[in-house]
């Protein structure tokens, strides 16, 4: 009898640890079932929702399009230069996740400033070099009032909009999103705290397995 | 001469209690303004200047510079309450941002940030009151 329970125990254990190394991270956003015919059969497919086409300038005043995205994961984030409450713990963060990645060909960092009006290039490139940054692994982009907070709202789901009640004029989330090379959403992380950015690192780890073990 | 010896003992004890308690009640007093300074760092510095006070890249000075915070112990109330632009130079590293003051704080949560700030990151300086705060204050430019 006590062995039955040992096995029993013993097994469920192997199972949990089974299960999380082939834990799959979600697809986040909007589903649409659709039918397709396979081999004369009538299969339902599940079309994920996807980050559109997008362009815009970075730091270097180089054009930047989701072309430089194309078989990569990337995390991406919302900020401007001059925000003193959230953005330099985000960016605390990222330097972080960044510094763990830095040289992987296969991941990046895209992030969008929502100072339309003061955060031309040249303000992003002096931001990035007291950041410490070089090169074009971490890309910051400046664009059109429009692309911008449309492309946070309708595609990374990040809410990001102009204020005028707020004292800095501005109001946006602090999250980090998750982007796979289908360009499909699979994480969302709040960049503010430090268990959801270790969560995020632990789960690049687990997209990368997925898109790219079967590679080599 | 019993008498004046009994006079002296009790003025010896009576004497030492009194500094002792006058050293509890700064010691009492300063672990209050720490713990009070912590807290207000956490609402109000921690974001730009850290956790650990290490601040980020040179977008943010760090506060572990124990000569600098030294040279400028009178300027720090008034760093707090009106903020800061132009260069620093801080552990030798120059800074240029801004610093966005802190109006809202009152004389005696400066003087509380300004201990936990100075006794926190391998920093170690003496007690700082809210009096030191209103004097310094009155000679912000
Ligand atoms: C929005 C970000 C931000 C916040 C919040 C902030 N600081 Fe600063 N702090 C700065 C910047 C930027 C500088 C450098 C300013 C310059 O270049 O002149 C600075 C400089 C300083 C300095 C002098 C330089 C040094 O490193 O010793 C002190 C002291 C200081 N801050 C303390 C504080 C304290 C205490 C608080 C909280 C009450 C605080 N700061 C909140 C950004 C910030």
């Amino acid at each position: 009898m006590k062995k039955v329970v040992l096995v029993a125990i013993a097994s469920l254990i192997f199972q949990s640890c089974v299960n999380t190394s082939e834990r799959k991270l979600p697809i986040l956003g909007e589903r649409e079932p659709v039918e397709k015919t396979v081999d004369g059969k009538l299969l339902i497919d599940t079309i994920y929702q996807t980050v559109p086409a997008f362009s815009y300038f970075n730091q270097d005043s180089i054009p930047v399009t989701n072309k430089d995205f194309d078989n990569k994961i990337y995390v991406t984030d919302f900020f401007f230069t001059s925000c003193n409450t959230i953005c330099p713990i985000m960016h605390r963060n990222m330097l972080n996740v960044y510094t763990k990645f830095k040289g992987n060909p296969k991941v990046k960092f895209l992030s969008h400033t929502i100072d339309i009006k003061y955060d031309l290039p040249s303000k992003l490139k002096s931001y990035v070099s007291k950041l410490g940054i070089e090169g074009n692994q971490w890309e910051f982009v400046h664009g059109s009032r429009d692309s911008i907070f449309g492309i946070a709202a309708k595609s990374y789901l990040v809410s990001a909009f102009e204020d005028s009640a707020d004292p800095q004029g501005l109001v946006h989330q602090g999250w980090f999103i998750l982007v796979d090379t289908k360009k499909q959403l699979r994480g969302a992380y709040d960049g503010t705290k430090e268990d959801q950015v270790n969560q995020l690192m632990k789960d690049m780890e687990l997209l990368l397995k997925e898109e790219f073990d079967n590679e080599e | 001469m019993r008498n004046k010896l009994i006079y002296f003992i009790f003025l010896t004890i009576a004497f030492t209690s009194m500094i002792q308690s006058c050293q509890n009640e700064t010691s009492i007093n300063f672990k209050r303004y720490y713990v009070n300074g912590k807290g207000l760092y956490e609402k109000n510095c921690q974001n730009c200047h850290g956790s650990d006070g290490k601040g980020l890249g040179t977008l943010y000075p760090p506060l572990t510079d124990s000569s600098y915070l030294n040279l400028k112990r009178n300027k720090l109330a008034c760093i707090i309450r009106n903020g800061q632009t132009g260069t620093v130079r801080v552990n030798n590293i120059a800074y240029d941002g801004i610093m966005p003051g802190n109006q809202t704080l009152a004389d005696i949560d400066i003087a509380q940030v300004i201990v936990y700030i100075t006794n926190s990151f391998g920093n170690k300086q003496d007690f700082y009151d809210s009096e030191f705060a209103k004097n310094d204050l009155v000679k912000c430019k």
